[in-house]
């Protein structure tokens, strides 16, 4: 009968972490170190047509990306790629609840909803551009309906599976339908609504980069099929790498946020685990 | 003479389903005074947590009807509280257990302190004064239902109503929380309704025990426990009234699950 204590403290402890740390870290980096050697040798050796070498891709990072370019392209790109996500995550969570806690409304949509998921969004990205022209909005709204599915499907499946005894004990001690819907439903459904928020941010990547690669536009993903088209390859890769790398911060900033959100459940799990 | 609490009167619930209708309770009736422990105890699967979220307002019964303080319950009363036998469920995991304690009081009108104030004491009552900000996960079982009869304390019903709240919890720990309830009951005078399928558990606790039959439910037995206020794990078990009474409700019980048991006026 003794509380267990939610976080190891206390100096042992700590340099532990240090050591851990510093080993997760070289297990992080040591796998991509390799293979740029690799990648080094076979180009050395092979020589092949369309594979510059790490260096020159290197240089050519440097020059493209380091500069104007990034405040002209890139960072146009990431906003848009922000805004997006932002937007399909509010009308995501929004509609969601309301879906998800309407038993009729949810039976009324929910075979369209799996029909218009079902739709590759690429293949908006033409429609859309003929009705609102190659603009920033045309892109976002690209973005907004490829990423905003799994957020409202994963919100709709979270709110509808709210455990019954706790429904059962809000209704019993009289919670306000704010309190509800602040400190039941919506914690209750944060952990689905983390997962579609994850897949939400690979789609948005992902049409991000092509709703930019119509008509030979601007942003990270025109300049790629600029390179491309100019046979400019080490340039076209160090865009490739960036994308990468763009990938890998928001993998980042989205671990970063969700451990803080669903610390809760991930202590939850482990006490399950045994 | 005490005032009448809670009443219950000709109370029947049906299920309707694709396969047709189940009848779970078919007539149930009794009452409760303020300030009174009631045990309802019967076979497994009769129906007791059916019963229960009728006299809480959470199902509508099919017939009959359920008052507080003479008022018709049609949906949760505000003065009364309930603990689940599932505390696991019941308890907010994102929640620490003084936010857990305190939710059900932010609606109320209370300033902070009075809250505060209450929110402590509850924890204060059922020996959780230093858990505060752990949340109900990191705690053990047993101190998991503590959290949700501290809940229960600090929304200050008139009547805390207990679905088999210790079937989960380990045989020394449950013992101790039988101890916590009749402290309750003793030191603040709060009226308890308890169900259990434990017969020793209910002779422990209750003033009176009520026995159910087996579903279709009624009420097969209404009975005084004319044992000490004082009781304690050791002695009140070892006496030989208690042995008695517990005999007598055991037969009850499984007369109830033969189906032996006949109905009055049926």
């Amino acid at each position: 009968m003794s509380a267990i204590p939610a976080t190891a403290s206390g100096p042992q402890r700590r340099v532990g972490r240090v050591g851990r740390a510093s080993q997760s870290v070289g297990y992080a980096l040591g796998l991509p170190l390799l293979l740029l050697v690799l990648w080094g040798a076979w180009v050395t050796l092979k020589e092949p047509k369309f594979i510059p070498t790490p260096s020159q891709v290197y240089r050519a990072f440097v020059d493209t990306w380091v500069g104007p370019a990034f405040m002209e392209d890139v960072v146009p790109s990431l906003a848009r790629l922000g805004i997006g996500l932002v937007v399909s995550i509010a009308i995501g969570i929004a509609l969601g609840t309301v879906i998800g806690l309407v038993k009729w409304l949810r039976e009324l949509l929910e075979p369209s909803l799996e029909f218009f998921r079902a739709i590759p969004p690429p293949v908006m990205v033409p429609v859309i551009a003929v009705i609102l022209g190659q603009t920033g909005l045309m892109k976002v709204v690209v973005i907004v309906l490829g990423a905003l599915w799994p957020v409202l499907l994963n919100t709709i499946e979270g709110v509808r599976s709210t455990d019954s005894v706790m429904k059962d004990t809000a209704r019993a001690f009289a919670l306000t339908r704010s309190q509800r819907l602040r400190d039941l439903v919506l914690p209750a459904a944060m952990p689905r609504i983390m997962t579609g928020v994850r897949q939400a941010m690979s789609i948005g990547l992902i049409l991000m980069v092509i709703s930019e690669m119509f008509n030979a536009s601007t942003g990270l993903g025109g300049k790629i099929v600029y390179f491309q088209r100019n046979y400019l390859i080490a340039e076209m890769w160090s865009g490739i790498v960036l994308l990468g790398l763009v990938g890998v911060l928001l993998a980042v900033i989205f671990g970063f946020v969700e451990r803080r959100i669903l610390r809760w459940y991930h202590g939850l799990k482990e006490v399950e685990r045994g | 003479m005490a005032e009448t609490l809670l009443t219950v009167e000709h109370v029947k619930k049906t299920y309707e389903s694709a396969t047709g209708s189940v009848e779970a309770i078919a007539d149930i009736s009794f009452t409760m005074n303020s300030g009174e422990l009631v045990c309802i105890v019967g076979p497994s699967g009769c129906g007791k947590t059916t019963l229960l979220k009728c006299i809480a307002g959470l199902l509508r019964p099919t017939d009959g009807l359920v008052e507080l303080h003479g008022k018709r319950v049609t949906s949760p009363p505000p003065n009364m509280a309930l603990v689940f036998q599932e505390y696991g469920r019941s308890l907010y995991p994102w929640l620490t257990v003084r936010g857990n304690v305190e939710l059900p009081l932010k609606h109320k009108d209370l300033s902070r302190e009075e809250r505060r104030q209450l929110v402590d004491d509850a924890l204060e009552a059922v020996g959780l004064g230093h858990a505060h900000g752990s949340y109900p996960w990191q705690l053990s079982g047993g101190m998991q239902q503590r959290v949700a009869i501290a809940r229960a304390v600090a929304y200050q019903p008139e009547v805390l109503i207990m679905d088999e709240p210790f079937a989960a919890v380990d045989a020394q720990t449950r013992a101790d929380l039988e101890d916590l309830v009749r402290a309750l009951h003793r030191d603040r005078g709060m009226s308890i309704l308890f169900v259990t399928h434990d017969i020793d558990e209910s002779v422990y606790l209750g003033q009176r025990v009520i026995v159910l039959s087996n579903a279709p439910t009624w009420v097969q037995e209404d009975l005084a426990i004319d044992l000490a206020a004082e009781r304690d794990q050791i002695t009140t078990r070892a006496l030989p009234r208690f042995t008695e009474l517990r005999t007598h409700i055991y037969q009850q019980v499984q007369r109830a699950k033969r189906g032996q048991a006949v109905r009055p006026g049926a």
